[in-house]
């Protein structure tokens, strides 16, 4: 219900006249000539060519601000905006990233607008569909709930105009929902559950019984289902209940209360945002928690802060991004300086994925030459390997999908924290390629290019 | 998990949960009843009283001045938001009052943002009331064992000063027909300021004692509103022994439901309102003409 706010960033009335002017003046005869020479082959498409006409272009953000999932999205912003500055000013670590990249994207300097999306899909698609139509956005991206993102990927292809996901762990963001004009960078269900699985059975071993607690959305039940595939295929493990809630769920009790009658002795808690903390700590309340064992598959950033390192010492999760994986990684050391320079704390992988989303696409921009959509895909879909914040990755053409590790983390005691922010070991670092389904496996196709 | 154990732990459970809904109601459906203002911004105030529960109990450390405060700095705003913004408005159309309800709400609850950012509050319970208590067929809470008596003690409270005061005569009197109570003298005016500040103080109790149960979020109190307004429609509107039974049965719904398939918690919840609305549409403990 609430109205989505949108500030904007370094742009006035003023700016935009000079800029039309000299767009106009300077460059009115070669873009005549350049149009006439482009119209046989490449016909406007999306927001293409009016939205890099100019010396700028628009990037459109929606994050939740308000909601269970404000604060991870709040953090996503940041990401964002240091990724923002670096394009603009040609940041060495922009640079490891994207080798091309000197200042801003093909020269442009990247403007960006932000709304509120409440982590609701609809207000999600009002504001990027206001974004394309009033800023002619390049990018559209954000989204901390894959309903966002399967809203937004949905969009992207109707308008033609590319969506990078923020966070969005649901297999179908690049499976059955998946787009030609839609990237995932982030790690998810799938990559999560075959990553967190093994070591799961490793630490806990076969035959044991689990519950689950899944948000009522695309993620919990793509994200449940390939963790419970995992588990009872490889270790015999039974799903004795699986607690279905809303998002945003104001209380726990009656799941919890079912789950402490179930005889389960793991508890799977798939909730994300405050939807996990506050499930975790009512947990606690009714001694659910340590009784039985806490896993995290998919981590949700801030949980340590919120819940308490006693909480969750010991417990294991599968994650993007950890600060301490910069004694291992240069660029990772780099992302965590400036970042805790800009804001003051490390970040979490909220922050990390929204990062890496605007590099890797200011990458495939200065490849493609050109922000003609449909060269844009192509120039992801070539396969570079490209240099990131945990090591070498690459896209999976077949599905948009980045092919990246996966990391698992286990939550440490409370004594042996060296910081108030060393929550977490990393405990395994896990190629991403082996983690993956086939391309097709959960029905990808991804569309046309124009 | 459909076992007899389980039966009777969630049909406890709705208990307690209901009780704390029935405290949250209770305040919205005493302003609606006298003042006819659906007060949408009941759901930030319930955050608000939890909030200034929390700073109160930063600054002291105890649990009993954080209730105080988070109670009393609620009466403060629900006076100040009656005499200032409210009072305006009584004339005006019921659109005009969602709407400036709704607003203040917002406001509330971005304020409360800007100043304690999303980052969740946790008020723990008072170290006697920490811990679990095993009741035979379920290990409980000790604090939402102790709410259910704390709102118990409240809502007793409320219902003395409703039914057996003078002012609580008149406000019940107000309710009925306050053109009537207008006549006979009596300044209407000013027991919808009092009223409101009732209200208000409710929503702020309700806030903190909920509190150690569920942490703080600027948001916290958006998901309670919708389960407050069902409550409301469920039990009738402007009927405070209605909020006390619709509070039971919206808890009781929740947890039971949960029971068979916890995906249909809500669904149910819903299914019941509608139901009341078609059978009865003054609500369970309503007076017909005031739905």
């Amino acid at each position: 219900m609430r109205d989505s706010k949108s500030k904007f960033h370094g742009y006035n009335r003023r700016d935009f006249m000079l800029t039309g002017l000299g767009v106009a003046g300077g460059l009115a005869l070669p873009t005549a000539f350049a149009s006439r020479a482009f119209a046989a082959d490449r016909p406007p498409i999306g927001t293409w060519p009016a939205g890099s006409a100019g010396d700028s272009v628009f990037i459109g953000i929606t994050v939740p601000r308000t909601g269970a999932y404000a604060l991870q999205g709040e953090d996503e912003l940041k990401g964002y905006e240091l990724a923002v500055e670096h394009i603009n000013t040609g940041h060495p670590l922009i640079k490891k990233i994207s080798p091309k990249t000197t200042k801003g994207v093909l020269g442009k300097t990247v403007k960006y607008g932000v709304a509120d999306s409440g982590a609701k899909p609809n207000d999600a698609v009002q504001a990027e569909q206001r974004f394309i139509s009033e800023n002619k956005a390049v990018l559209m991206t954000g989204s901390t709930s894959s309903a966002v993102a399967v809203a937004l990927n949905k969009l992207a292809q109707r308008e033609k105009v590319l969506y990078v996901a923020g966070i969005s762990g649901s297999n179908d963001t690049t499976g059955k929902d998946c787009v030609r004009y839609g990237f995932r960078q982030c790690f998810y269900g799938e990559t999560a559950a075959n990553a967190i699985g093994p070591v799961l059975l490793k630490t806990f071993g076969k035959n044991r019984k689990a519950a689950f607690m899944t948000p009522d959305y695309t993620y919990g039940h793509t994200v449940t289902k390939s963790m419970n595939d995992f588990l009872t295929k490889n270790g015999g493990w039974t799903m004795v209940t699986n607690q279905v809630s809303p998002l945003g769920a104001p209380d726990f009790s009656s799941y919890l209360t079912n789950i402490a009658n179930s005889g389960a002795e793991i508890l799977v808690n798939v909730n994300w945002g405050h939807d996990a903390v506050l499930s975790i700590q009512q947990a606690k309340q009714f001694g659910i928690l340590p009784k039985m064992k806490l896993v995290v598959p998919y981590q949700v950033p801030f949980l340590a802060r919120e819940v308490g390192a006693e909480t969750m010492e010991g417990v294991y999760a599968a994650t993007d991004f950890w600060w301490t994986l910069e004694d291992k990684y240069p660029l990772a050391k780099m992302f965590v300086e400036a970042f805790d320079k800009k804001y003051g704390y490390k970040p979490e992988w909220g922050a990390e994925n929204a990062y890496m989303e605007f590099a890797l696409w200011a990458e495939a921009v200065e490849h493609a030459g050109t922000f003609y959509p449909p060269e844009v895909i192509k120039s992801y879909e070539a396969g570079r390997k490209i240099d990131s914040v945990v090591g070498e990755v690459y896209w999976r053409a077949a599905d948009h999908q980045l092919v990246r590790p996966v990391i698992i983390v286990r939550g440490k005691k409370p004594g042996d924290m060296k910081n108030k922010e060393d929550f977490w070991d990393v405990t395994e670092i896990l190629p991403g390629a082996p983690l993956m389904q086939k391309p097709d496996a959960f029905g990808c196709k991804l569309g046309d290019y124009t | 998990m459909i076992t007899w154990t389980n039966f009777v732990s969630q049909l406890f459970n709705g208990l307690a949960l209901g009780a704390l809904l029935a405290l949250i109601s209770s305040g919205l459906t005493i302003i609606y009843g006298t003042l006819g203002v659906l007060n949408l911004a009941h759901g930030a105030m319930f955050m608000l009283g939890g909030y200034a529960g929390y700073v109160a109990y930063e600054a002291t450390g105890s649990f009993v001045v954080a209730v105080i405060a988070g109670t009393l700095f609620l009466l403060v705003v629900g006076v100040a938001m009656e005499r200032l913004i409210i009072r305006h408005f009584y004339g005006r159309p019921h659109e005009d009052q969602l709407l400036v309800t709704f607003g203040l709400g917002i406001v509330m609850v971005e304020l409360v943002r800007l100043f304690f950012s999303s980052l969740s509050k946790t008020v723990p319970p008072p170290q006697l009331l920490s811990g679990i208590t095993s009741m035979g067929f379920l290990f409980y809470p000790t604090y939402r064992l102790a709410a259910v008596g704390i709102v118990a003690v409240a809502l007793l409270a409320m219902y003395i000063v409703l039914y057996r005061t003078r002012l609580g005569m008149i406000v019940r009197a107000g309710i009925e027909d306050p053109v009537m109570v207008d006549s006979l003298g009596i300044n209407v005016y000013r027991i919808f300021m009092i009223v409101f500040g009732i209200g208000a103080m409710a929503a702020g109790f309700a806030g903190i004692v909920n509190a150690p149960v569920a942490s703080l979020t600027p948001d916290v109190g958006e998901a309670i509103l919708v389960q407050t307004f069902v409550v409301v429609v469920i039990g009738g509107v402007g009927s405070f022994p209605g909020a006390v039974l619709g509070g039971l049965i919206a808890g009781e719904i929740i947890s039971v439901t949960s029971m068979f398939n916890p995906g249909y918690a809500y669904v149910m919840l819903f299914g019941a309102m509608t139901l009341v609305l078609m059978l009865r549409p003054q609500g369970l403990l309503g007076t017909k003409g005031r739905e």
